[in-house]
């Protein structure tokens, strides 16, 4: 098979596709995965693994559901000693808290299940074949793909699978990577340079390639993400296990208030039985934050994956909702990644559309992006044709080449050259010497660098009359359309944005400019990058940056989010945190908003589920100590029917409200990028608020059906 | 005038008077904590204790410092109850009961003053001034360094956990700031008509013929530091309700003025340390909000009592100095209740049930409304640090307070603070009720009986030390018990709270910006009140639900 240059997807740096098609391989991706929107059905699904989790082992590692579990336990036994219909519906509610709380969790690893079994989809049982000398061309050996170690080095040809993640070490060859990417252009992968890491499962397309194994069996890519995905791997985040600490200290607080209770409850003459202590403890623990903590940290891991960003932690999740200063590549992320024309300029005397037409003969075999779009401007600009027509497409091409820095074309004896003013100029001077422009151009062309822009000179050369520079074309980094607003939004968010380039300062300014970064760090080399991380965070600020090559390997491994491109390198994957399929580097801010969106769900139902107890109590401290102190009726301000039914009501609020918020914690709470006064007052307002009225309106809607059941009501 | 407008009058000109002081009293202690050089007394006293007050002390150091500090302390306290026969000076009382004295030293080393005894017939002069007296001057001072200390954790960047000089922060505390502030309020006390004498007392012929003799002490002195040092244990059993310790309006105004400046102040301390005075203007803002909550509850419920009695009085006076009335005792009780001091100039017990519920409730608020010298300062602090943990979250970053990041060691020690009482006042009065033993000391039975008990582990645990009455506290499982429950309650925070310091000092400061929780506006405050008023309420409803709330409802 042959490899078409207009074919192939270009990769890394100047990467970018149009935004339409983005989005269409992101609605492709979701349905591939299969684990897009929450659905009820999946709560059935996942009810026998919630079951399993029932055993002590695996509840002992969440203090809060553990006591609801060990409540369970002892209310159900008392139920068996002294039935009473009270008692074993408090028992089964209570087995059904725990059972929710599983059930969160299970739907979550459920969902990231599916996903892994998509990724393990692209693992096949391939054979590799393996080198058996130093010799590249030696003999083959044919091995099971499992069985390779580290710097084995295989042979790959076209229509094979490569059987495991590693680095071309000799070869070009063209590779379907759709399996991992869902992305069905092949790329380009050859050895050395930034473009040489292959990951296994991937399949070639063309050509021949020596690989060399960088990864242990069961230890690749692939293999990891699946751990992660799944769970398995899954270890509580720093924020994560400090919440739970402060879980576990309300649970002691509630331990110690409801048994010491009971003292006082004999001495005031009305002692309780375990059963309403019971009730009354798993009531006021926050079970709902308990409960979906997990759940939280899983969905968030999930949603990275959704669009197509791998973590290799939930730390590193975590980390990207504190990121306040992101480090972003001009190219590809601001603008988009190859110059285009954006404006001629025609010296005195000549004519704009005489100009245009010397642009665009110049530039019709100019089969780069720059060549194209200066065809394109003037098929805009000036209505000119935009394909070469019969009679042009015989002419001679002068192709650009690096000592010469020009390029054109000689038709019917008029030539025509394009290309750096100095070059252009010297071109000029030998076919006629016309100095006369020469301060002119120099004049437009000083203006065109000082916006960012680059000149280049367009002249022609009649059939036997001296040469003419006719203008400049000005070509020029093309800013992102919307990305200024997302600046804006992430100051807002109190993010600030640093553009690395490697421009010099005053073409990089004009961009900074335009597209609102807040800084610039020019003519930027990697250890420009890791000294300016490194400055960052001496003043306690978290960094976020992309990189793909393997001289941004020490800048991703400082960063605290390294956001690496699937395109790049063994080693830029190795060192970041995070790895984008989609080798898209503007996915940056949305990784920094998933972050963010984990940590708020988590404390938006923290406050929801400890704003809940006020109402719990208004239900069943009047229902326990009606008997001794009837004037305690005046807190009974739901009108709950009976001591057993506000107890009941309460508890079967408890738990439904587990399951009513499952798919909250899958999906995340709405998240809007705001300032973080605005975000504290709303949800304050939603969660806190909410919190504590909704159980108020619960626990009344619940009594006025539980009071109709014999023995309760 | 009649009495409401007199106790608004007397509420503005206290809320004006603590206003105008609240800024230099505030950055003159900021300067005291953090100048470099020492008073040439000070000198003196460090040659002479061995200390090098240049060292800057970690963490562990610094608690090891002031937990050594106060355990010396009571041992002292402890011996001079027990010698005062053989030191003399007695006025022929003898050597204390070693229960009483067990329970005192405790007391006054943790600032909790909480006074088992009757004072007049118990404690010589010697016992009083270089016993009492020097605690009620050094366990404020040690408050108000782990306090600073606490302050400081925020403050340093990369500190490596150094907090500052214990014994330094102790020395400046009472020579600097205790000791002339006391001098001057002793004076004005004394031109007032408080008594200070070393006579035994005044021999006097009642109306009835008999001869009797009025006790009398070296009250002006002990009361300034009473009240300024949030400590709170009278001279007299009376306390401020007494005549010789608060004869007339305008001392009791003093007095209470006295024992909320330097917890108000101190907020400015803090904002002028951190480099923001919006912050402690926000902490400052919780706590009158709480306290001006808490003061119309008591109000209004003493003004409105029912019972024969109180109604014929037109407001619910018993246990009430008829000099007083109801708005300055209300104005009492709640500021003592409020600041840990503890001194009363009226009967908490005789208090409506949600008068004297509320008097609990500013207790079970653990003192930081505006809480003691220094120990209200750290209690808000660490509050403030788990509410920017309950909703920090929301503002999508990991929690963080004052550029410090609060991680699993942090949360894990503010929350040992913020147990810590409640553990001790729900296991104490659970422990208390379930005794057969407690039913013949308390002074009423059912809900009310409750609240005595709640009330005094309330009192013990948060080093407050008033007393509802009522109870009778001097046999031994309520000596020990509440003596147990005051060292806890104390001792237990400032091992954590210096921790905390500790480990926030070894962290690096993290600049603020658009997307961090903004913790020196309103909303803060809003969000500090409701958790201070949410983790009490969830606590001890239980608790309160059979006592003031089953009484007051009845």
């Amino acid at each position: 098979m042959t490899v078409h240059p207009e074919t192939l997807r270009p990769v890394g740096h100047g990467t970018e596709r149009p935004p339409d098609h983005q989005e269409h391989v992101h609605a492709e991706r979701a349905g591939r995965v299969g684990a897009g929107a929450f659905r009820p059905a999946q709560l059935l699904e996942s009810l026998p693994e919630a079951l399993r989790k029932l055993d002590p082992r695996v509840q002992v590692r969440n203090p809060v559901m553990f006591v609801v579990w060990v409540g369970s336990v002892v209310v159900t036994v008392s139920a068996i000693v002294s039935p009473s219909v009270f008692a074993w519906l408090i028992a089964i509610w209570l087995w059904f808290t725990v059972v929710f709380a599983n059930l969160a969790e299970a739907v979550a690893e459920g969902r990231g299940r599916a996903q892994a079994d998509a990724l393990r989809r692209t693992r096949t049982d391939t054979t590799a074949r393996r080198l058996t000398g130093d010799d590249s061309s030696g003999p083959l050996e044919e091995v099971p793909a499992t069985t390779l170690r580290l710097d084995d080095r295989v042979v790959v040809e076209a229509g094979q699978t490569i059987p495991g993640d590693g680095e071309v070490v000799e070869g070009i060859a063209t590779v379907d990577e759709s399996a991992i990417t869902g992305e069905s252009a092949p790329v380009v992968r050859e050895s050395g340079g930034d473009f040489s890491s292959v990951t296994g499962g991937t399949t070639v397309l063309s050509d021949r390639i020596v690989v060399r194994i960088t990864a242990k069996p069961g230890e690749s890519f692939v293999d990891r993400m699946i751990a992660l995905v799944e769970g398995a791997q899954r270890q509580k985040t720093p924020n994560e296990i400090a919440l739970t600490i402060l879980l576990a200290a309300l649970t002691i607080v509630f331990l110690l208030a409801v048994v010491t209770l009971q003292p006082m409850a004999i001495y005031s003459g009305g002692p309780q039985s375990l059963v309403v202590l019971v009730a009354l403890l798993v009531c006021l623990i926050p079970t709902t934050i308990g409960a979906l903590l997990s759940t939280i940290g899983i969905a968030g891991m999930d949603r990275l994956v959704q669009r197509n960003v791998l973590a290799t932690s939930g730390r590193a999740v975590e980390a990207a909702g504190d990121v306040s200063t992101l480090l972003l590549d001009k190219t590809g992320t601001i603008t988009y990644g190859n110059r285009r024309a954006t404006a001629l300029h025609p010296l005195h005397g000549v004519d704009t559309g005489e100009l245009a037409r010397q642009a665009r003969l110049s530039s019709l075999a100019d089969t780069t992006p720059e060549g194209r779009s200066v065809v394109t401007l003037c098929a805009e600009l000036h209505g000119l044709p935009d394909e070469a027509s019969a009679d042009e497409a015989v002419a001679e091409f002068v192709p650009f080449s690096a000592t010469t820095r020009m390029s054109g074309i000689d038709l019917d004896g008029e030539s025509v050259r394009k290309g750096a003013t100095s070059s252009v100029l010297a071109w000029v001077r030998g076919h006629g010497d016309d100095e006369s422009a020469r301060a002119q151009v120099e004049a437009i062309a000083q203006e065109i660098s000082e916006r960012g822009g680059t000149p280049l000179l367009v002249a022609r050369r009649g059939a036997d009359g001296p040469a003419r520079a006719a203008g400049l074309v000005e070509l020029s980094d093309v800013v992102k359309p919307g990305i200024a607003e997302r600046f804006a939004e992430l100051r807002t968010m109190g993010i600030r944005t640093v553009m690395i380039t490697g421009d010099n300062p005053v073409t990089a300014r004009a961009i900074a400019e335009q597209s609102g970064v807040d800084d610039v760090l020019a003519e930027a080399t990697p250890e420009d990058k890791l000294a300016l991380i490194r400055r960052e965070q001496s003043g306690g600020r978290l960094v976020a940056m992309t990189g793909d090559g393997t001289n941004d390997a020490p800048a991703l491994a400082q960063a605290d989010v390294g956001v690496a491109m699937n395109s790049g390198t063994a080693a830029a994957k190795e060192a970041g945190n995070m790895v984008d399929l989609d080798s898209d580097p503007t996915k940056l801010i949305g990784v920094v908003e998933i972050g963010k969106q984990m940590l708020v769900t988590r404390g938006a139902l923290t406050t929801f589920s400890v704003a809940n107890d006020l109402a719990k109590y208004f239900a069943i401290l009047p229902a326990m100590f009606l008997v001794i102190f009837p004037q305690l009726a005046a807190l009974n301000v739901m009108h709950l029917a009976t001591p057993e039914s506000a107890i009941l009501s309460a508890v079967v609020f408890n738990a439904l409200v587990i399951v009513a918020l499952i798919p909250l914690a899958l999906r995340g709470v709405r998240f809007r990028p705001m300032g973080s006064d605005a975000m504290l007052r709303r949800n304050l307002l939603v969660y806190g608020l909410g919190g504590v009225v909704v159980p108020f309106v619960g626990i009344y809607l619940i009594d006025l059906v539980v009071r109709f059941i014999p023995g309760i009501g | 005038m009649g009495d409401t407008a007199a106790g608004l009058l007397q509420l503005l000109a206290l809320l004006v008077a603590l206003g105008v002081v609240w800024r230099p009293l505030g950055d003159w202690m900021a300067r005291v904590y953090t100048a470099e050089g020492h008073w040439r007394g000070e000198r003196l006293i460090y040659r002479l204790t061995g200390v090098d007050p240049d060292s800057d002390q970690r963490a562990g150091t610094y608690a090891v410092a002031v937990l050594a500090f106060s355990l010396l302390g009571i041992v002292l306290l402890y011996l001079v109850q027990r010698l005062q026969g053989v030191l003399g000076f007695d006025q022929g009382h003898g050597a204390v009961d070693p229960g009483v004295a067990f329970n005192t030293a405790i007391s006054f080393v943790t600032n909790t003053n909480w006074q088992s005894y009757v004072p007049e017939t118990t404690m010589g002069a010697v016992t009083q001034m270089i016993g009492l007296t020097v605690q009620n001057f050094v366990s404020a001072a040690v408050g108000m360094a782990v306090a600073v200390a606490l302050v400081r954790g925020f403050v340093r960047s990369r500190a490596g956990g150094r907090i500052g000089n214990a014994w330094v922060d102790i020395v400046r505390g009472c020579t600097r700031i205790l000791l002339p502030i006391s001098v001057v309020v002793a004076l004005v006390l004394l031109a007032l008509g408080v008594v200070m004498s070393l006579h035994a007392g005044a021999d006097v012929v009642g109306v009835d013929g008999r001869a009797s003799t009025i006790a009398l002490a070296p009250a002006a002195s002990q009361e300034a530091i009473k009240e300024l040092g949030t400590n709170g244990g009278g001279v007299f059993n009376a306390n401020s309700a007494h005549p010789f310790e608060n004869p007339n309006g305008a001392t009791n105004w003093i007095e209470i003025f006295a024992l909320l400046v330097i917890p108000v102040a101190l907020t400015r301390t803090f904002g002028r340390m951190v480099g923001n005075q919006r912050q402690g203007v926000a902490l400052l803002g919780v706590m009158a909000t709480l306290w001006g909550a808490m003061l119309a509850i008591i109000w209004v419920a003493e003004a409105h009592a029912s019972g024969p009695a109180a109604v014929a009085a037109g407001a619910n006076l018993e246990g009430k100095e008829a000099r007083f009335g109801v708005p300055s005792s209300a104005l009492f009780a709640n500021s003592t209740t409020a600041t840990s001091t503890g001194a009363v100039n009226s009967m908490h017990d005789s208090y409506s049930a949600f008068g004297g519920g509320g008097t609990i409730l500013n207790m079970l608020f653990s003192e930081m409304t505006p809480g003691g010298v220094g120990t209200g300062l750290y209690s808000i602090l660490v509050v403030a640090i788990i509410a920017v943990f309950l909703a920090g979250l929301m503002v999508g970053r990991t929690p963080e307070y004052l550029g410090k990041k609060l991680g699993r060691r942090e949360v894990t020690c503010a929350v040992v603070v913020v147990l810590a009482m409640p553990a001790v006042v729900l296991l104490g009065t659970g422990l208390a009720i379930a005794l057969p033993s407690t039913g013949d000391a308390l002074g009423n039975s059912g809900p009310h009986g409750l609240s005595e008990v709640l009330y005094a582990f309330a009192s013990a645990a948060n080093n407050n030390g008033s007393a509802f009455a009522g109870l009778t506290v001097t046999g031994p499982f309520f000596q020990t018990a509440l003596g147990v429950a005051m060292l806890l309650g104390r001792f237990l925070p400032i091992v954590a709270v210096l921790a905390l310091a500790g480990l926030l000092a070894r962290q690096p400061r993290v600049p603020p910006s658009a997307g961090t929780l903004a913790t020196d506006k309103p909303l803060f405050s809003v969000l500090v009140v409701g958790t201070i008023v949410l983790v009490a309420a969830i606590t001890f409803l239980p608790a309160l639900a059979l006592s003031p709330i089953a009484e007051g409802l009845s």
